[in-house]
């Protein structure tokens, strides 16, 4: 395609823009931080992990990619979530998405991967702060507690309706969300919220 | 100051107001709605269901079957007993006869549910409950303890026994307290273990503003559902205390002798000022004793036992109780509540009747086993106790304390509680992996006198009434007496279960917590046959009621399901569209023209936006379709094995419509097959089958084809999509992508090119859901919104919903999937034999073609239906009959309308249909009903408009 | 709720997968050669014993990975969970 995105005339508009001020009130309090990232680099990774393109693209994009399930790694402005025994999603920074790309593509050096840009496919919400495990586990049957789901950990799992990839962070957690369904979760977050706000 | 004639001396507390049955009464801070009732003396509560007799407080707990009340005041909640209730201030409630009243009015309460995962869920906060938790507890154990009262304690609540000294609810609520400051303990009181579930799912719900009336916070959720995975489970579920069937057991004042020893001690309650006592057993002796402490006369203890425990009848001669052993109550009488009491020696000797307005019963002590039973254990008849107690299981889950009927007498120890909760909670320890804490200890109890066995009585005979056993209750929720049950069994009913479901004992709201032994007992003793013999029935969540809003928590109103918006969202409903809601989507259906006067119905917008479509040009927000990147050098070959018609030959740049099919032959799905490389494709769905397409694929790839290198990504919202339709649609496309070439040799139907479009970056797809000439523009639905606003800047574009892209698809004839197809339709059904192909030698669903029933002349074809009277709009699902009068039913049908509307391009109505031999039967006239009408249609080809396809190239 | 193993993820709430019914049914090598009551079989005909029964599952919440797992009908304990392409392993 011609351009890339970034460059485009044209407003970009991210999935949970409504959200932006009702986000902010209620992360007022201290308590709990909710938040979009819009726009980060989404690439859906399959390939076959005991393959030398496995290894190739690890060290191109300086992450090797985790194969523990469950995990992510990081490295450099960039993070690697495991979804699969084959498939991983490599999280840049906006922007990065064509040229990441093409350093897999080459990477796999004509093996067979699958390399698709889907940053647009998800956004990301934060759910930060001291409650945000307890806001987490109204919709999210994983158990969270730090020993288990810690820092480093990552899952594909449901939140109360929806599809999410769940990421455990120093602060708190990020939720990659199907755009469709960022104006549910978003709603949703916001009425188990209530109950932390409001001093419940 | 108030006067609560039945309060005991020295209670003290904030005192509460309240309202019942339109009195205005007052109670103590820690009362129940019940206890305070009777602090004021109201014996009759409510009035039992069948029969209207007047029903008094029977109980202290969840087991309660009379004192049904309904909650008034702050908000109107039905079927609730008195006895669970705690008071507030500005409390108003009603007895019930038997039934409640749901409220007229939305609940405005939230509510809500919350997973939590623990090493060991302990259930009950009673001594034996308390123990556990606190050895797995001290061992750093995520522990869960539940109890469904206000306060921890459970039994001990009751009593006036002593713990290290201290009272049992002190040492209970200091234990629980420690408990709780420990970071892995979670202490949930006001909550109710409803449900056991398959690997230790355990449902409970905690009532968390209830009890504070109108002051509940309004962010706080009012009734919250736990959702609980513990490693291992312990049941410390104490035992609840059952009745004797006698005449004249439902009276206000009879009441369990356990419930009477609570009110007095927990309550400072006295349920009366004269009692009798009736038992089978030890327990009621210390009722007795009890009782007698706060001052309440003791007329008698009839014990149906020849030998009651030694030790506590000397402390009932000591306090001049006297102890008829061998006597049983042979009825309470009274009018509207107890008077008096008459009891009879078993054997020889005549009735006596003693005055009193109390009759304390225990009939023995049932251990509460509901949730091991739910968890799939079996449960076993303890001869000693006369009670089913918990036996095998495969979950990881044991009963402790009471609840596993320790102490063998059918009297709870507390001795025993506490060592058995203690060893539990080892024995969870030692489960779930963790290190024994070198020392445990438990609190040192009293000295309990030796216990002498319990004789179970289920029934007191009445032989000299002639067998009348009309007031002989065994249920008293249900109002089921022994005389039913006699006639159950009369009947011929053997089963314990058949005998529940032909008297319904058992099954009112308290599920039989008191009557289900009782009845059983009763079965047992008209059959003659043993009670282990006869066993129990099945036990099934919920263990007490719960509300449907507490089940629902959050998952309702507009967070009832997920509701799925495009890109463009924002700018339809700024516009006024309608929305439809396609599986969890909301698509635009109509737009109503906006401006003065009237708004335009859905029946002139949808004809205005169809001549849009086909004379002009229109827009349409088309997103929702699933997309699915499909790559790998096999990608190609996987494609042709899941379509019915071949995609390797597809050009790159070039698009291909396709149709999958089950094994069975059947129309699974449709859609386009792009081709963007070699070994790269991007296959459209229909928008409610994006993700079984998806898991389809990977069905397959998996599980049969691991060979095919192909992998498939789901890209359904990386691009957000807008058809751009109709005649004008060229030189609308132009001017929005100035670079492209859209003339059509340039670009042809059916083929797609990488465009900037409005200044974004798109990928443009030739291809026509209409008939129309017509465009898709993909771009990444960061910038749908931009695309769309940018198409429709300039005011020529008429936006258009899914009612006009259903009528013009129809109009050509083009199926929905879905819609016009059901599971049972091939594509040779649909008219569509040119998409399967011959050449390959398989494909999904090809072998069934060649099965006799896909190739019966009398399958149901998809053919078009004009109705004769061009005005008449024939209602989807309509079914055609041959004849003009319905002839008597069974009546044949030979098919049904799939799809119905009004064409603006045909100038009338019409409908399409699946009719058995259909394609046959064109020109024929068939029938539809219409309200009460059969209306004449003429069955004609499914493509309705342009059948030549001359309109697809402008 | 099952807590139901993925091979993958480890224990997952049922709702976070899809049944795929009886395992180890295989589509036929040469459907073109079977006899209708062949294929019928193939389409129609799956076991449902009461006890150990081999089935499918995919954890569509999760890896979306199939595999299968040998579960106990009557009580549904879980035996065993094994990856696609994995023989099944002998339960007791």
């Amino acid at each position: 395609m011609a351009d890339s995105a970034a460059e485009s005339t044209a407003e970009r508009r991210s999935p949970a823009a409504a959200f932006a001020a009702r986000f902010e009130a209620a992360s007022a309090g201290g308590g709990l931080r909710l938040a979009e990232i819009p726009f980060l680099t989404q690439i859906n990774l399959r390939v076959d992990p005991k393959s030398p393109a496995a290894e190739r693209i690890g060290t191109a994009i300086g992450v090797p990619l985790p194969v523990e399930p469950g995990t992510a790694a990081g490295g450099g402005d960039l993070e690697v979530l495991w979804l699969g025994p084959d498939e991983w999603l490599v999280v840049g920074p906006d922007g990065a998405g064509p040229g990441l790309v093409e350093r897999l593509i080459e990477a796999a050096d004509g093996e067979h991967v699958s390399v698709v840009d889907v940053s647009a496919q998800r956004t990301t919400l934060v759910v930060a702060g001291d409650r945000a495990r307890d806001v987490l586990a109204h919709g999210c049957a994983l158990d969270l507690h730090p020993r288990v789901f810690g820092p480093g950990r990552c899952a594909q799992t449901m939140l109360a309706r929806a599809g999410v990839v769940l990421v455990a962070g120093e602060d708190g957690f990020r939720l990659l969300v199907r755009s469709s369904f960022a104006g549910y979760v978003a709603e949703w977050l916001l009425d188990v919220s209530a109950e932390y706000v409001a001093g419940g | 100051m108030s006067v609560q004639p039945y309060r005991r001396e020295g209670a003290s507390g904030r005192v509460l107001r309240f309202r019942f049955d339109g009195r205005e009464y007052e109670g103590l801070e820690g009362d129940t709605l019940a206890s305070a009732l009777l602090a004021n003396g109201v014996r009759a509560v409510a009035s039992s269901v069948k029969l209207g007799r007047p029903r008094g407080v029977y109980a202290a707990g969840c087991e309660e079957p009379n004192a049904l009340v309904q909650i008034e005041e702050p908000f109107p909640e039905p079927m609730l007993q008195a006895t669970t209730v705690e008071l507030y201030d500005g409390l108003v409630a009603t007895g019930l006869p038997g039934q409640g009243r749901l409220a007229d009015r939305p609940d405005p309460a939230r509510y809500d549910a919350v997973h939590a995962h623990c090493d060991v869920l302990v259930v009950g906060a009673g001594p034996a409950g308390i123990a556990a938790a606190s050895v797995a507890a001290r061992a750093g154990a995520r522990v869960i303890l539940a109890d469904e009262r206000p306060e921890p304690g459970g039994s001990l609540l009751g009593t006036a026994e002593t713990l290290d000294g201290r009272p049992g609810r002190e040492w209970a609520a200091e234990e629980v307290v420690a408990l709780a400051a420990l970071p892995e303990v979670r202490v949930l009181r006001r909550t109710t273990v409803l449900g056991h579930y398959d690997d230790n799912y355990v449902i409970a719900v905690e009532r968390r503003t209830n009890h504070l009336g109108a002051q509940a916070p309004a962010g706080m959720a009012r009734e919250r559902v736990w959702r609980i995975r513990a490693r291992r489970v312990v049941l410390a579920t104490g035992g609840h205390e059952r009745f004797v069937a006698f005449a004249g057991n439902d009276l206000p004042g009879v009441m369990l002798a356990g419930a009477a020893r609570t009110y007095a001690n927990r309550y400072r309650v006295l349920p009366g000022r004269r009692a009798v006592v009736f038992t089978t057993n030890d327990s009621a002796y210390a009722a007795a004793l009890d009782l007698a402490g706060a001052g309440v006369e003791i007329a008698a203890i009839a014990d149906v036992r020849q030998a009651p425990g030694e030790a506590w009848a000397a402390r009932c001669a000591e306090r001049g109780i006297e102890v008829l052993t061998g006597h049983v109550v042979t009825a309470a009488k009274g009018e509207g509540e107890v008077s008096s009491v008459e009891i009879t020696p078993r054997v020889g000797g005549g009735a006596r009747e003693v005055p009193a307005d109390l009759l304390l019963v225990s009939g023995g002590w049932t251990p509460v086993v509901h949730l091991f039973s739910q968890a799939g254990g079996t449960l076993r008849y303890d001869e000693e106790l006369g009670a089913f107690t918990p036996g095998e299981t495969r979950q990881a889950v044991e009963a402790a304390g009471f609840a596993r009927g320790v102490g063998g007498t059918g009297v709870r120890t507390l001795r025993a509680c506490l060592e058995d909760g203690a060893e539990a909670g080892r024995r969870a320890l030692a489960a779930a992996g963790f290190a024994m804490p070198a020392e445990i200890a438990v609190p040192s109890a009293e000295e309990e006198p030796a216990a002498a066995p319990a004789e179970h009585l289920w029934l007191v005979e009445a032989p000299e009434n002639d067998g009348d056993y009309g007031t002989h209750f065994v249920d008293l929720q249900r109002d089921v007496t022994v005389a039913e049950v006699l006639r159950a069994t009369g009947a011929g009913l053997t089963s314990v279960e058949h005998v529940k479901r032909y008297t319904t004992a058992g099954t009112a709201h308290d599920q039989g917590k008191t009557s289900g032994l009782l009845t059983g007992g009763v079965v047992a003793h008209a059959l003659g046959v043993d009670v282990a013999e006869l066993g129990t029935t099945t036990f099934r969540a919920p263990y007490t009621p719960v509300s449907f809003a507490a089940l629902a928590g959050r998952d309702r109103g507009p967070l009832h399901d997920p509701v799925r918006v495009t890109a463009m969202h924002e700018w339809h409903a700024a516009r006024g569209a309608l929305f439809e809601n396609v599986g969890q989507w909301k698509r635009p259906w109509y737009y109503p023209r906006q401006g003065e006067g009237p708004g335009e119905d859905m029946e002139a917008a949808v004809l205005r936006e169809c001549r849009a479509a086909r004379e002009d040009v229109a827009a349409m927000d088309a997103s929702t379709l699933g997309k699915i990147d499909v790559i790998g050098p096999d990608a190609a070959v996987f494609l042709d094995r899941l379509y019915t018609n071949m995609m390797s030959t597809l050009k790159v740049g070039s698009i291909r419509y396709g149709v999958m099919c089950r094994p069975d032959g059947m129309v699974f799905d449709d859609g386009t097959v792009i081709r963007l490389a070699d070994d790269r494709f991007l296959v459209t769905t229909t928008t409610g089958n994006a993700a079984a397409v998806l898991d389809w694929m990977e069905e397959w790839l998996q599980t049969e084809w691991p060979d095919l290198r192909v992998c498939c990504t789901s890209v359904t919202e990386q691009w957000a999509t807008v058809a751009l339709v109709g005649p004008r649609s060229r030189e609308v496309l132009a001017r929005l992508a100035p670079g492209l070439a859209v003339d059509n040799d340039s670009f042809p139907f059916m083929t797609w090119r990488d465009a900037e479009v409005a200044g974004i970056e798109a990928r443009v797809c030739r291809i026509s859901f209409s008939g129309e000439l017509a465009y898709e523009i993909n771009v990444s639905s960061w910038f749908g919104l931009a695309l769309w606003e940018a198409v429709m800047a300039s005011g020529e574009v008429t936006p258009y919903g899914t009612e006009t892209m259903h009528v013009l698809r129809a109009e050509k004839g083009f199926p929905i999937v879905g819609q016009d197809t059901d599971g049972t339709v091939t594509p040779q059904d649909l008219g569509m034999e040119w998409i399967v192909s011959k050449k390959k030698p398989d494909f999904v669903g090809k072998r069934s073609f060649a099965r006799a029933d896909t190739s019966r002349p009398d399958r149901k074809h998809l053919v078009g239906l004009l109705p004769e009277d061009p005005g008449v709009l024939l209602p989807e699902g309509a079914h055609l009959v041959e004849t003009s009068a319905l002839p008597e039913p069974p009546v044949p049908t030979l098919g049904f309308v799939t799809s119905s509307y009004r064409s603006a391009a045909l100038g009338r109505t019409f409908a399409l249909a699946l009719v058995s031999g259909g394609r046959e039967r064109v020109g024929e006239r068939l029938y539809a009903p219409v309200g009460a009408d059969l209306v004449p249609v003429t069955v004609t080809s499914h493509v309705l408009y342009d059948p030549e396809g001359a309109r697809r190239d402008g | 709720m099952l807590l139901i193993p993925c091979p993958w993820c480890g224990p997952r709430d049922e709702a976070e997968f899809h049944y795929g019914g009886q395992a180890h049914v295989a589509y036929p090598e040469d459907p073109a050669a079977l006899s209708d009551e062949e294929w019928a079989r193939y389409l129609f005909f799956r076991d449902n014993p009461k006890g150990l029964f081999a089935e499918r599952w995919s954890h569509t919440a999760g890896c979306r990975r199939w595999f299968n797992a040998v579960r106990d009908t009557a009580t549904n304990e879980i035996h065993a969970v094994y990856r696609v392409g994995e023989p099944r392993p002998v339960t007791a």
